[in-house]
């Protein structure tokens, strides 16, 4: 048995939840290799090399292979996958635009999102937003999975030496190009690997509200995200949206406020270890899993709990 | 231009399942169920196409049992112009669903496919990647915005930290993501046109399709529970609260 880890990466260094899915790699059994396919990737190569347990780093460089387009990307997988047991990558966005187009290629199934790894070929993952938790088995020679960030520890980013292996760069597959990103710039942390997060709901009433939670984040050094409700109104960005269909956090600790705490939202948080909520609604369902709840007016409370804070 | 938009019954999203007790699935008896919410954008996002003039036909398929019709009523009464269901009892993943597409669209020849980007039972997110895959096509997941002009399109995708746009070669699979647009209200005059509307049946075999699971569930069981914490009266009591007994700040 050998495990495959797509890694996900900018170039020039790892993205957190490779690290997490390296975890879950070796809980399959066997050695584990990380594939980096990009362009100008050798800092993020070199950076895969080192983390604990990782026995093996293949390198595709080529500028076709730089923005991670996912025909190209699926295609080299598919190019180096003989051999490999298991291929993993994260459950993020990248992640999940190539990993079923490496299943399908492949001609197996692909198991999404697992919490864990019950055996070589056995899974959990959640279903119905996260109300239920299926067991699966494949039989598939070849299991592909996306690996859920949250549910795995992240590997040691250091005190690996794995060899770090060139191989060729598939060519381009001419069907698809990368026009632009627009990558909002934060000094915040990533959402989905913070230590605490403070979210924003419908309840903040707009977009300016929204600068309300800024010194509440500043001071606990948060990732700020948001409900779907809040997102959809334009009181926040696409990105900052924690849930079933948005992003899965777990962090320290969870603050939501303006929150009702809709199933689709509770599906990307309930599994934070310390849950906060304010809201004016003493019935909104997000008491139901707060451990702390406060009902009061969000636009009194956040001042006030930012300088009792000090 | 030829649009083919797969659509799923699922449950609807406002009902919150429950766990059987034998473990073996959720229980969907006398349960309310609806088309996947990112479908209902997909086929929105279609029939706005068509009305710009860049589509000319709009098909709905579905997979999976004869109520899928319903489903396919829906469709085209938001705008969908005929219909196809692959008729089947066998329980229906990802890989199965897009090889019955695939031929769908070796038959058909669509210029685009429309599809949402997961299903809200599954949680899956596989079916557009892997027909793109199948069908040797481009594909643009997740997006919030399409447009289409000279034989190709270029799609605003929600990625991680923001936005990022790929240009892709049509014919092209395209996944929806919910800032897409927002989908119509159903009309009973669109609704009673539905009804008249085309509906053809295939059978999985016809298409030449093995839809046999890969993945075996071997149990369902209910997530560990989270109970309910404490209120506190005020700020001063959270804060109190946050640092000497949960020790988080």
């Amino acid at each position: 048995m050998a495990a495959l880890v797509i890694a996900e990466h900018d170039n020039a260094s790892l993205k957190p939840s490779t690290l997490n899915t390296i975890t879950a790699a070796a809980q399959c059994g066997g050695d584990v290799t990380v594939l980096v396919a990009g362009s100008n990737c050798d800092a993020a190569a070199r950076a895969a090399a080192q983390v604990a347990g990782v026995a093996k780093v293949l390198v595709a460089d080529a500028a076709q292979l730089a923005d991670q387009l996912a025909e190209n990307v699926a295609a080299q997988v598919v190019a180096v996958a003989a051999g490999y047991s298991h291929i993993l990558a994260p459950a993020t966005a990248s992640g999940k635009n190539i990993a079923p187009r490496v299943a399908a290629l492949l001609d197996v199934a692909q198991i999404s999102e697992i919490t864990s790894v019950e055996s070589p070929d056995t899974f959990t993952r959640p279903i119905y937003a996260g109300n239920a938790i299926a067991t699966v088995q494949s039989a598939d020679p070849v299991k592909v999975i996306t690996v859920r960030g949250t549910a795995f520890d992240a590997a040691a980013a250091s005190g690996g030496s794995a060899s770090v292996e060139k191989i060729d760069a598939v060519a381009d597959s001419g069907m698809s190009t990368f026009v632009g990103r627009e990558i909002a710039k934060s000094d915040r942390p990533e959402l989905t690997a913070a230590k605490v997060v403070v979210s924003g709901g419908r309840g903040m009433g707009s977009a300016e509200n929204f600068h309300l939670l800024e010194p509440l984040a500043d001071r606990l050094g948060a990732a700020m995200g948001a409900s779907r409700a809040a997102v959809d109104a334009g009181y926040a960005p696409n990105d900052w949206q924690v849930g079933q269909t948005g992003k899965i956090v777990a962090p320290q600790l969870y603050v939501a406020i303006g929150i009702s705490g809709a199933i689709q939202h509770l599906a990307g948080m309930k599994d934070s270890k310390v849950i906060v909520a304010i809201n004016k609604d003493e019935e909104a369902p997000i008491f139901g899993v707060a451990d702390y709840g406060l009902v009061a007016d969000l636009f009194q409370a956040v001042p006030e709990l930012v300088e009792k804070l000090g | 231009m030829k649009i083919l938009v797969p659509v799923k019954r699922v449950v609807d999203y406002n009902v919150k399942v429950r766990v059987k007790s034998d473990q073996t699935g959720v229980d969907i008896a006398n349960v309310k169920m609806s088309m996947n919410p990112f479908d209902e954008i997909a086929v929105e996002e279609a029939v706005r196409l068509r009305e710009k003039g860049v589509a000319t036909e709009i098909i709905a398929v579905s997979c999976g049992t004869v109520a899928c019709q319903e489903t396919l009523r829906t469709a085209m009464a938001i705008g969908a112009d005929r219909a196809i269901l692959v008729e089947t009892g066998v329980e229906l993943q990802p890989l199965a669903v897009a090889k019955l597409l695939k031929a769908l669209i070796d038959k058909e020849q669509p210029q685009m496919v429309i599809l949402g980007k997961q299903a809200i039972d599954d949680d899956a997110n596989q079916t557009g990647q892997m027909l793109a895959a199948l069908a040797g096509l481009p594909q643009a997941t997740f997006a919030s915005k399409i447009e289409v002009a000279d034989g190709k399109a270029a799609v605003t995708r929600e990625v991680d930290g923001g936005l990022e746009t790929v240009s892709v070669t049509l014919p092209a699979v395209v996944t929806t993501d919910l800032r897409l647009n927002e989908p119509r209200y159903v009309t009973l005059p669109n609704i009673m046109k539905a009804k008249k509307k085309q509906l053809d049946n295939y059978k999985p075999a016809d298409l030449g399709v093995d839809p046999a699971p890969r993945l075996k569930t071997l149990k369902v069981t209910e997530p560990a529970g989270r109970k309910a914490g404490v209120k506190v009266a005020d700020v001063a009591a959270l804060v109190d609260k946050l640092k000497n007994e949960a020790k988080v700040i």
